[in-house]
C-alpha cells in the first residue's frame, strides 16, 4: 500500500499518544506550518500513523508538521515542520 | 513492563458490564472503569490490545455516554472488516472480560451545555457516536440550546441509535433530527436521500449569519466533503469542528 492509498485520520486520534509527551491536551493547540504559514488546530492536521510513529501534516499544503515515534524504549519528536505551536490555556 | 513507568495518561482496566446491538454491524459496549476521571461530550478513549507475543494494537473510540463522572462508560463500535481491534471488541469480548483503556482524551471536539448559540451536528454513519454524547448531555442537563442533527446512513437499518433519536426528536424540546439514506430508501421514506451536499446543508443547517457551532464526524471523505460544502456556504472554519475516523491510516 502506497501513501496515496491511505486515508488519513486527524489530530484528534493522535491526542492520546501526544499526552505521552505533552502535559496538556494538544488537540486545541494551534500549529503554524513551516511550509505555508497556515495556523491550524492540531485536531485538524492530517494524521498518518503506524505502530511506532505518527506523522501530522498540514491540511492545506501537506507539509509534515510533526513527527512523534515511540519505540517503547524512547520517544522521539521532530518538530522541524512547525514554526510555532501555541497552547491555549483554559481561563 | 509496568504501566506506571510509562509517561502520559495511565492505562486503566475496563471490565465489560453490558453489550447491546445497535445495528447489524454496530454494538454498544458498556465498561466499568474504576478511577474514571469523568469526561466531556465528544471526548474519546484509546483502547490497547496486547497479544500473547507482546504485539500491541491501539485504536481510538468515541465515548457515547453523556458528560459526567459515572465510572460506567459506553463506547459504540462499528465492525471494520479486516480491522485489528473492532472485530475483537465486537465478536470476542464478553461480559466480565477486561481490556486496557485510557482517557478521556481530546478537548477540541467537545461541547458543554449552557453555551449560547445554536448547535448543528452532522454525522456520517457511526460518526454519530460523539454527537449522541452531546445530545445525551444536553438532555441530561435539561439544556435548551437549539440543536439540529443531520445524520447520513447507508440504509434505515444502519441508523445507529434510531429509537433514541426518534424519541429525542419527537420530544420537541428544541431537537430537530433529519436522516438521509445513501443506499436505498424504504417505501414511504420521508427523510432525505443521497449524500449530504451543499443543497441539503442549505436546507437543514442554520445559515452562516446565525453563527451555529457545527460539529462534523464521520469517515474522512465524508468530513472533507461536508466541511468544504459548509465553507462554500460561508460558515467560518473556526466554527466547524471536525473529527475523522476510518479503517486505514489509523494508529496501530
Amino acid at each position: 500500500m502506497s501513501d496515496h492509498d491511505i486515508v488519513p485520520l486527524d489530530g484528534n486520534a493522535a491526542a492520546g499518544r501526544l499526552m505521552d509527551v505533552f502535559a496538556v491536551d494538544m488537540t486545541g493547540a494551534t500549529v503554524m506550518c513551516e511550509g505555508c504559514g497556515r495556523e491550524s488546530a492540531l485536531a485538524t492536521l492530517a494524521l498518518y500513523g503506524g505502530a511506532v510513529g505518527l506523522v501530522l501534516r498540514c491540511p492545506r499544503c501537506d507539509a509534515v508538521n510533526l513527527r512523534v515515534s515511540n519505540t517503547g524504549r524512547s520517544i522521539r519528536i521532530d518538530l522541524r515542520g512547525a514554526s510555532r505551536i501555541s497552547i491555549h490555556l483554559t481561563p | 513492563m509496568s504501566t506506571e513507568a510509562s509517561p502520559g495518561l495511565p492505562w486503566l482496566r475496563a471490565t465489560v458490564a453490558a453489550i447491546r446491538s445497535e445495528t447489524p454491524f454496530v454494538k454498544t459496549i458498556a465498561f466499568d472503569v474504576p478511577h474514571w476521571r469523568g469526561h466531556l461530550a465528544g471526548q474519546h478513549v484509546d483502547i490497547r490490545l496486547t497479544a500473547e507475543d507482546g504485539y500491541q494494537a491501539q485504536r481510538s473510540y468515541s465515548i457515547a455516554s453523556p458528560q459526567g463522572s459515572d465510572p460506567r462508560i459506553e463506547l459504540t463500535v462499528e465492525n471494520v472488516e479486516e480491522g485489528e481491534v473492532s472485530p475483537f471488541l465486537l465478536n470476542v469480548l464478553a461480559l466480565g472480560d477486561a481490556i486496557e483503556l485510557r482517557g478521556p482524551i481530546g478537548g477540541y471536539f467537545t461541547w458543554r451545555p449552557a453555551r449560547a448559540g445554536l448547535l448543528m451536528l452532522i454525522a456520517g454513519g457511526s460518526g454519530v457516536v460523539p454527537l449522541m454524547a452531546m445530545l445525551r448531555t444536553r438532555a441530561a442537563a435539561a439544556d435548551d440550546t437549539p440543536v439540529r442533527l443531520l445524520c447520513s446512513s447507508r440504509t434505515k437499518s444502519d441508523i445507529v441509535y434510531r429509537g433514541e433519536l426518534d424519541r429525542q426528536s419527537s420530544a420537541g424540546n428544541g431537537v430537530a433530527i433529519v436522516h438521509t439514506l445513501t443506499r436505498g430508501q424504504p417505501a414511504g421514506w420521508a427523510g432525505e436521500r443521497g449524500r449530504i451536499d451543499q443543497t441539503m446543508l442549505n436546507k437543514h443547517c442554520w445559515p452562516a449569519e446565525e453563527k451555529p457551532c457545527i460539529f462534523v464526524c464521520g469517515p474522512t471523505p465524508f468530513v472533507e466533503a461536508v466541511a468544504n460544502a459548509l465553507v462554500a456556504l460561508d460558515h467560518v472554519p473556526e466554527r466547524i469542528k471536525t473529527e475523522r475516523f476510518g479503517p486505514s491510516g489509523g494508529l496501530t
